[in-house]
């Protein structure tokens, strides 16, 4: 095995195109699993630890552009106020030691469809910054994934940041697993509400190929909330967005559960997301918070 | 150290700094590293093996086969079937067909991918229902039931007021150490070889050794290592014979060292179960009569399956007066990967089947669930299903009602979810923790339902139906820098239970002497049994205790030759006292040169085979009690589950070592606890589909909730100390009381475990 080590981005996206096969390394959680369990033998390894600027995070004409090596406990501490969505879900994965080493950026790249950062990205419509001695390229999330484990990226190119808004209003994440912690997702489910925009976001995360959108939920229940008088939605309206939730998963049955029941629980689990959301104080409801809402 | 104290382990501090020498971590100059071929098959016929193109990779020293293993080439703990390396067929996906020795551990691994072995691949036999059907391929000589243990008790018709009958499945559990399997063969220039092994019983690795090299057990010299646990995993061999093979080939040490996924098909697992049971009481709650059919899975080889049938076949109804049994427990061998001990030794099957048919019957009564256990409840003098009447302290009834008036823990209170801004800015109820899904956000108490369950279970302590169950210890006192020391060797092996506290404070309390040294087991003494069945502390303590004592008679022997003829003397804090307690000599001034040495052999009291039709016998030496109390919220619309508390009662007959006791009733509920909720290894086809700690889930401090514990010492008259083993029983009944709790929640006639939130949903 042969094994780069960078010391600088540009030097980085100069081996990764001479070593078009190299596999990046960054927290190494999903990398020396996959290692360990003999499931792949690498023939070279580019290690992306040492590169600072991976590691930084700063807003962008109002946009976070958080470095692809930044942390979940970094994301959780840092980021928690403005990414409420990305930091509960930050917060469901591993151990304490793997969020300390695993980074966004990495859960991008393996792109398993298990991945915990990929629905809350999803819903808040975040955007993936590719790069290449060639240039630098922006991919929506939304478009990044093209199947399981499988994503839009060159093979000369590196993940070096992902791009999103500042939450403009009330986040939620909700993950299935069959144990109270350090679980692999069953399913998974992240919510994003935009109230200047009148726009819901939604993502599904292990229930199908890859992470998916709701997206008649989302057209669905944007159309149904009352987003000026912020009455709380119906119970009828709840589940007719369960259902949408639901219907737009693709799951199989697998060794961690069965298909009936991911669509069942992602039924309740964005439910259940919805209505914490709605019911998120004014003051917490982010910058597109205009008004309270009745009866709170 | 003193018996009754509690004891810090003396390893405690380098496991948690990280500086403990486990089995893993051993190392020789020039030492190759072994690896193992497997069969990717449940069942095939090897046709051939090619191993030239492995044997020609650079680094790689020796690859052999069944041909190279030059004694027997079957082996088994209680029936010779399971092959060193496979001939002929194999019978499970992942068991051991050729062996690599290569200067690297990746040079092995890749030479393994080498060695062509071309099979004809068979339809197997993946239910043990199916192996027990006429047609079905015969797995072994002798047909593919392992036994079949028959209880015939009492009237075999008698009839009841009220009868309850249900079906029971129990998933596959693992052991899951932490450690996997591994060990270090050192070749001597004579032939023989020194193995470094983390194992549950030196003695019986050796003799399995000498038999399978064909040399005589003095050539094969084992010696225990750093060991991450056992559970019964390390009862069987897994790599020692293929260590030992490898280095007296190629002369020089070889090391193995399984991974995580091969772990989990390089050891033995808990039989998966099919239960049928009916039970028949009369209108005033006392049962009549149980009958049960329970069908274990041995899977493909026997390892100890036939007394683990034994014991579900004999404890079968509980811990309860039942005058009238018809059992039949079978175990059926199958192409499954093989199952035999695991903590709770068969009587963990049963007890999720016994206690569900007691709710039931509860249910159907009218009843308080508690309140029928306890008019049924064995106690002293009770004539078990066996026909043997149980002796010494048999607090059934006592046990349950401890557990059920110990205070119950506050209601989650489940208002309107309260929000907060937490670190980073949180969102949320203000301890998702406390909830059902955890961190994970699935619940701020929407459809969270609280339900209580209880559980009693017992099991023999040590080894049953007239098994010389026996243990060797030396003891040796002498003087070293002017102070008394005792050296204590046994053979018996630490697995983390705590034997080696046990021993010194045995001899501590004995002797009365302040500097006590446990020597590491090796086989330069005699058999101590294995690490299991919670016997250890009963019958290697006895043999310590054995030999101190007579230590301590020829001290006070040559005290009153020299110099107090007449009195009354004892040992205490390094002194020779008298009856009064004035002191009369040092120990190091009495002593001198002299070294004072006596090894000693304690056996129980003998127990006795079941009689083949009737299984009646005193078959058992010692039972041992505990109950659980669960305590647990449900999220019934996602089908999670919280387990808030649990509860246990138990009689330990003594605490040698209360803080270990406290470490065996905690953790053991939580093996319990894993195997209620979440613990399964999947087979499908023959083949295991979660072979990982990211699929193969253990309860997590998440997961595991604090254990309230009421420890009894009622005192065993036929023991040392009157001690009672405490390993196995929390394991027992811990998973039961939750699965009735969750019952309690959901109003599921829930009747497969791990629970699985599907079972609780759709």
């Amino acid at each position: 095995m042969e094994f780069l080590q960078p010391a600088t981005w540009e030097e980085a996206l100069a081996m990764k195109a001479a070593h078009p096969e190299a596999v990046p390394i960054a927290g190494g959680t999903d990398v020396m699993v996959e290692i360990n369990l003999d499931h792949r033998r690498p023939e070279t390894v580019m290690d992306l630890t040492p590169i600072r600027e991976l590691t930084e995070w700063g807003t962008d004409d109002g946009v976070l552009r958080i470095g692809a090596g930044v942390s979940y406990t970094r994301l959780i501490d840092e980021l928690g106020d403005r990414l409420p969505g990305l930091a509960i879900a930050s917060r469901t994965v591993g151990s304490p030691q793997i969020r300390n080493r695993g980074t966004v950026g990495g859960n991008l790249g393996t792109a398993s469809p298990a991945g915990d950062a990929h629905p809350p990205l999803l819903a808040a419509d975040a955007e993936v910054e590719l790069a290449s001695t060639s240039g630098t390229r922006r991919v929506p999330v939304r478009e990044f994934f093209t199947g399981p484990k499988r994503h839009t990226m060159r093979q000369d190119e590196l993940i070096a940041a992902f791009l999103v808004e500042p939450a403009p209003g009330p986040q939620q994440f909700s993950k299935v697993g069959t144990r109270n912690a350090m679980v692999i997702a069953v399913c998974s489910f992240a919510l994003a509400l935009d109230p200047a925009r009148r726009r819901v976001g939604t993502g599904i995360g292990s229930a199908g190929p890859t992470p998916l959108r709701a997206v008649d939920a989302e057209a669905f229940i944007a159309g149904e909330l009352d987003w000026d008088g912020r009455r709380p939605p119906s119970d009828a309206t709840l589940s007719r967005f369960g259902e949408l939730v639901a219907a737009a998963a693709k799951p199989i049955d697998d060794v961690r559960g069965t298909a009936a029941y991911r669509r069942h629980a992602l039924a309740v689990m964005s439910r259940r997301c919805l209505a914490w959301a709605w019911a998120t104080p004014p003051h917490l409801w982010g910058g597109g918070a205009r008004s309270a809402p009745e009866g709170l | 150290m003193r018996v009754g104290e509690s004891v810090q382990r003396v390893d405690g501090p380098s496991k948690v700094r990280g500086t403990f020498a486990y089995s893993s971590d051993l190392h020789a100059e020039h030492m190759l590293w072994g690896s193992t071929v497997r069969s990717p098959h449940p069942y095939a016929r090897i046709t051939s093996i090619d191993t030239s193109e492995a044997r020609a990779m650079p680094g790689v020293h020796a690859v052999l086969t069944h041909e190279d293993v030059p004694g027997m080439k079957l082996y088994g703990l209680e029936i010779q079937d399971q092959p060193v390396l496979a001939f002929d067929f194999v019978r499970y996906g992942g068991e051991a067909v050729a062996l690599v020795a290569a200067d690297h551990p990746e040079q092995a691994r890749r030479a393994t991918q080498k060695v062509r072995v071309e099979y004809e691949v068979l339809r197997p036999v993946t239910q043990a229902e199916d192996a027990l059907r006429p047609d079905a391929p015969r797995l072994h000589p002798d047909g593919n039931v392992t036994r079949h243990v028959k209880i015939r008790h009492g009237d075999q018709v008698a009839r009841a007021d009220v009868v309850v009958r249900g079906e029971y499945e129990i998933g596959m559990q693992d052991q899951a150490p932490l450690g996997p399997e591994s060990g270090l063969a050192v070749p001597d220039a004579e032939g023989g070889v020194d193995l470094y092994i983390a194992t549950q019983w030196l003695h019986v690795d050796q003799q399995q050794l000498a038999n399978i090299l064909a040399l005589q057990p003095e050539k094969v010299r084992l010696t225990m290592a750093g060991i991450g646990g056992a559970f019964g995993a390390r009862e069987d061999l897994s790599m020692q014979a293929h260590a030992c093979l490898l280095a007296l080939k190629t002369g020089r040490p070889v090391k193995i060292s399984y991974s995580r996924p091969e772990s989990f098909v390089g050891h033995v697992h808990r039989h998966p179960g099919r239960l049928s049971y009916e039970h028949g009481a009369n209108t005033d709650g006392m049962l009549v009569y149980v009958r049960a059919r329970i069908l274990l899975d041995g899977g493909a080889y026997a390892s100890s399956s036939t007394a683990v049938i034994a014991n579900a076949s004999c404890f079968a109804v509980g811990p309860y007066r039942c005058p009238n049994a018809t059992i039949d427990g079978i175990v059926a061998y199958s192409n499954n990967p093989p199952c035999g001990a695991m903590r709770g030794f068969g009587s963990v099957q049963n007890c999720y089947a016994h206690e569900a048919q007691m709710d039931k019957l509860a249910a159907a009564l009218g009843m308080d669930p508690v309140e029928l256990r306890i008019r049924n409840a064995m106690e002293t003098g009770t004539e078990m299903i066996t026909g043997q009447k149980i002796d010494g302290p048999v607090p059934v009834a006592e046990l349950l009602s401890r557990v059920s008036s110990m205070p119950l823990p506050a209601n989650v209170s489940r208002p309107l979810p309260v929000y907060g801004e937490g670190k980073g800015g949180a969102v949320g109820p203000a301890d998702l923790t406390a909830m059902p899904g955890g961190v994970s956000n699935t619940t701020h108490g929407e459809g969270v339902k609280r339900g209580i369950g209880y559980a009693v279970g017992f099991k023999n302590i040590g080894y049953s139906e007239g098994f010389d169950d026996h243990s060797t210890a030396r003891v040796r006192l002498s003087v070293i820098d002017g102070r008394p020391r005792v050296e204590v060797h046994t053979a018996a092996a630490e697995v983390g239970q705590g034997t080696v506290m046990v021993q010194a404070q045995i001899a501590g309390s004995e002797l009365g002497v302040n500097d006590i040294v446990v020597l590491n087991a090796d086989t330069r003494v005699g058999s101590a049994g294995s690490s299991s069945a919670s016997r250890q502390t009963y019958i290697t303590g006895g043999a310590v205790k054995a030999a101190a004592e007579a230590v301590c008679q020829r001290v006070l022997g040559l005290a009153q030759s020299e110099l107090h003829p007449a009195s009354e003397l004892r040992i205490e804090n390094d002194n020779v006292v008298g009856g009064d307690g004035r002191q009369i000599v040092p120990l190091a001034t009495l002593l001198g040169d002299a070294v004072i040495e006596e090894t000693r052999e304690f056996h129980p009291r003998a127990t006795h085979r079941l009689d083949p039709e009737t299984g009646q016998a005193d078959a058992h030496m010692q039972y041992a009690f505990a109950a659980h109390r669960a305590v647990v919220d449900v999220d019934t619309e996602l089908g999670l589950v919280k387990v808030v508390e649990l509860a246990t009662a138990q009689d330990v007959g003594k605490a040698i070592n209360p803080l270990a006791v406290q470490g065996q009733l905690e953790g053991g509920a939580a093996q319990g606890l894993g195997l209620a909720v979440m613990e399964e290894i999947q087979v499908q086809d023959g083949v295991i589909r979660n072979a990982s700690f990211t699929d193969y889930l253990l309860p997590t401090i998440l997961d595991m909730p604090p254990l309230r514990m009421d420890i009894l010492e009622l005192g065993d008259p036929n023991s040392p100390y009157g001690l009672k083993g405490v390993g196995e029983p929390p394991t027992i009944s811990s998973g039961p009381a939750i699965v009735a709790a969750i019952r309690a929640a959901t109003g599921r006639d829930i009747r497969r475990v791990p629970v699985r939130p599907h079972d609780l949903t759709l």
